[in-house]
């Protein structure tokens, strides 16, 4: 039985996520199909006709799929899931929002944010903010599943799967996009950066941050926060790693004024490499750091950026 | 208008939990438990919208063991009307948490249900969402902010590039992200009175639905553990080691 992978984009690129989530996707027997829902939204559907392990391409390119709402999306893949055993998508906030909605209309389970594909039914996740790691099995007919993408690596991009075009759905009309404000930057996107530099509560102010990006950006990385620096208004939301925002695993995490609570280490502890700079040399976030510089922030953080100058970047 | 806001007791926030030995599960015994923080937020924003005078009547739920009463009493301290507790010691999934809601809601016919994006214990965020598609209503998740329209509810939701916004239709499910609201603590004289308010208790089967669990848990086990790494005592040590030991640079 095969699969059917919905794709994350913005109707012009492939998300990153989509990219590590059908190496997932392949995990679990089958052929795996992607379904790209969205408007004016063909060239995403090459991109993910040439991912490997790809077999085939499903594109339902209509207005209504512009913004992935839930309700739309949901009657879209319902009507497209004869024939799959497994339903899946990124772990990105737009999979969080539409598959339990089609999970709960295909009277099946969910299994979110897998770590790990065990055997076609048989997965690993994280509970408790990653505290616990449970191995969930299910012997039902169908299954939805989401996708945690930072822990699986990108497909190769060798295929020549065939785009087919998918019929819209009836538009359940429950909803309608009103508008959106996205965060504009010019630096990596959080989630797929290779080198993260996030800012804590020991920042204290907004105006404090562009301190870091002048650091992030000698280092090609992305800027993230904690939830403590968003819940005081120094960031926008989508800067949040942690628990109940980002997930990031990349190869150098540099946590600035970050005391490390559970739920921001939930977020970046599969990173491959942690530094952390903070003037409390008791805090938890050095028990997970490779490399703790016990230091005030506001010294370090501008000399950080001029020795990296230094060594040439 | 009437507001459901369902409600989950889970570990508190501040417990580090155990992984049992046997791998079965996470040790749970005399473990604080607390009511789930964006389940909190639900309950804060429902007392809001009475307070503005929007909502006229709060009822909260729980579906869990006869301590989740607990739960359902610091909601009503915080302002709530009523509690209904629907009394299982199993452990049911999000898919049948969703059917028992769902049975709820058609016997209370709210107009709007708030409830929390995820439980911080099983982290699934599926309850609000499947519970939209049981009713056939609309969904605004991950909200952080949300007005009243008529017979609209626009909400601002939490999206991985920033903020949406959506107009839905009523009646409409609605769950919790962090910046929606502060929740208030309840004072002592509303604690009081709190021991007042009803709490309807309910057998699961009383409702008829199919809430049976259907994923095994093959087991249980404790993360990788990370091991603490040195200390360095200048940002030039840290530079040098960061290109020539771990080569990240």
């Amino acid at each position: 039985m095969n699969t059917l992978l919905i794709a994350e984009h913005n109707n012009e690129t492939l998300a990153d996520a989509t990219v590590k989530a059908a190496t997932a996707a392949a995990q679990m027997g089958g052929e795996c199909h992607v379904l790209v829902a969205g408007s004016g939204c063909a060239a995403v559907a090459d991109a993910a006709a040439k991912l490997d392990g790809v077999a085939k391409v499903l594109l339902a390119d209509d207005a209504q799929y512009a913004k992935q709402l839930a309700e739309p999306m949901a009657a879209l893949v319902v009507s497209l899931a004869d024939g799959y055993a497994t339903i899946a998508s990124p772990a990105s906030t737009n999979g969080k929002n539409f598959m339990p909605r089609i999970a709960a209309l295909l009277d099946c389970s969910q299994i979110s944010d897998i770590t790990a594909v065990i055997d076609a039914n048989t997965f690993e996740r994280p509970i408790y903010a990653g505290n616990a790691i449970q191995t969930v099995k299910t012997t039902e007919a169908k299954k939805a599943v989401t996708i945690r993408s930072t822990a699986f690596q990108a497909a190769g991009d060798g295929g020549s799967a065939a785009v087919e075009a998918a019929s819209a759905a009836d538009n359940p009309g429950l909803s309608e996009f009103v508008n959106e404000e996205l965060t504009k930057s010019d630096r990596p996107e959080l989630t797929s950066a290779k080198i993260v530099v996030s800012g804590g509560r020991g920042m204290q102010s907004g105006d404090n941050f562009p301190m870091l990006e002048k650091v992030a950006d000698k280092l090609g990385a992305a800027v993230g926060a904690s939830r403590a620096a968003v819940d005081a208004g120094f960031v926008p939301n989508d800067y949040q790693v942690g628990q109940t925002g980002k997930v990031v695993a990349p190869e150098l995490y540099i946590a600035v004024g970050i005391s490390g609570a559970i739920q921001h280490l939930a977020g970046m502890k599969d990173s491959k490499v942690i530094v952390a700079i903070n003037k409390d040399e008791e805090a938890p976030i050095f028990q997970v750091a490779d490399y703790g510089l016990v230091a005030d922030l506001f010294t370090a953080v501008p000399e950080l950026e001029e020795e990296l100058g230094k060594a040439g970047l | 208008m009437k507001i459901l806001v369902p409600v989950k007791r889970v570990v508190d926030y501040n417990v580090k939990i155990r992984v049992k030995p046997d791998q079965t599960g996470v040790d749970l015994a005399n473990v604080k438990m607390s009511m789930n923080p964006f389940c909190e937020i639900a309950v804060e924003e429902a007392v809001r919208l009475q307070e503005a005078g929007t909502a006229t009547e709060i009822i909260v739920v729980s579906v869990g063991p006869t301590q989740a009463q607990e739960t359902i009493r610091t909601a009503l301290a915080m302002g709530a009307d009523r509690g209904i507790l629907v009394k299982t010691d199993d452990d049911l999934e999000p898919l049948g948490i969703a059917k028992v809601l769902k049975a709820v809601v058609e016997a209370e016919s709210p107009d709007l249900v708030i409830l929390g994006k995820q439980a911080i214990d099983g982290d699934n965020n599926q309850t609000g969402q499947m519970l939209s598609a049981l009713l056939g209503w609309s969904q605004g998740t991950f909200a952080s902010e949300l007005g009243l329209d008529g017979d609209k509810v626009n909400v601002t939701r939490e999206i991985d590039g920033g903020l949406q916004s959506v107009k839905l239709s009523m009646p409409a499910i609605i769950t919790t992200d962090l910046r929606l609201n502060e929740p208030r603590y309840a004072s002592l004289p509303n604690i009081m009175k709190a021991k007042k308010k009803p709490i309807d208790e309910k057998e699961l089967a009383e409702y008829g639905v199919d809430a049976a669990p259907r994923l095994e848990i093959v087991k249980v086990a404790e993360p990788a553990e990370r091991e603490a790494g040195v200390k360095v005592e200048t940002v030039g040590e840290l530079v040098d080691k960061l290109k020539n030991e771990a080569g990240v640079l």
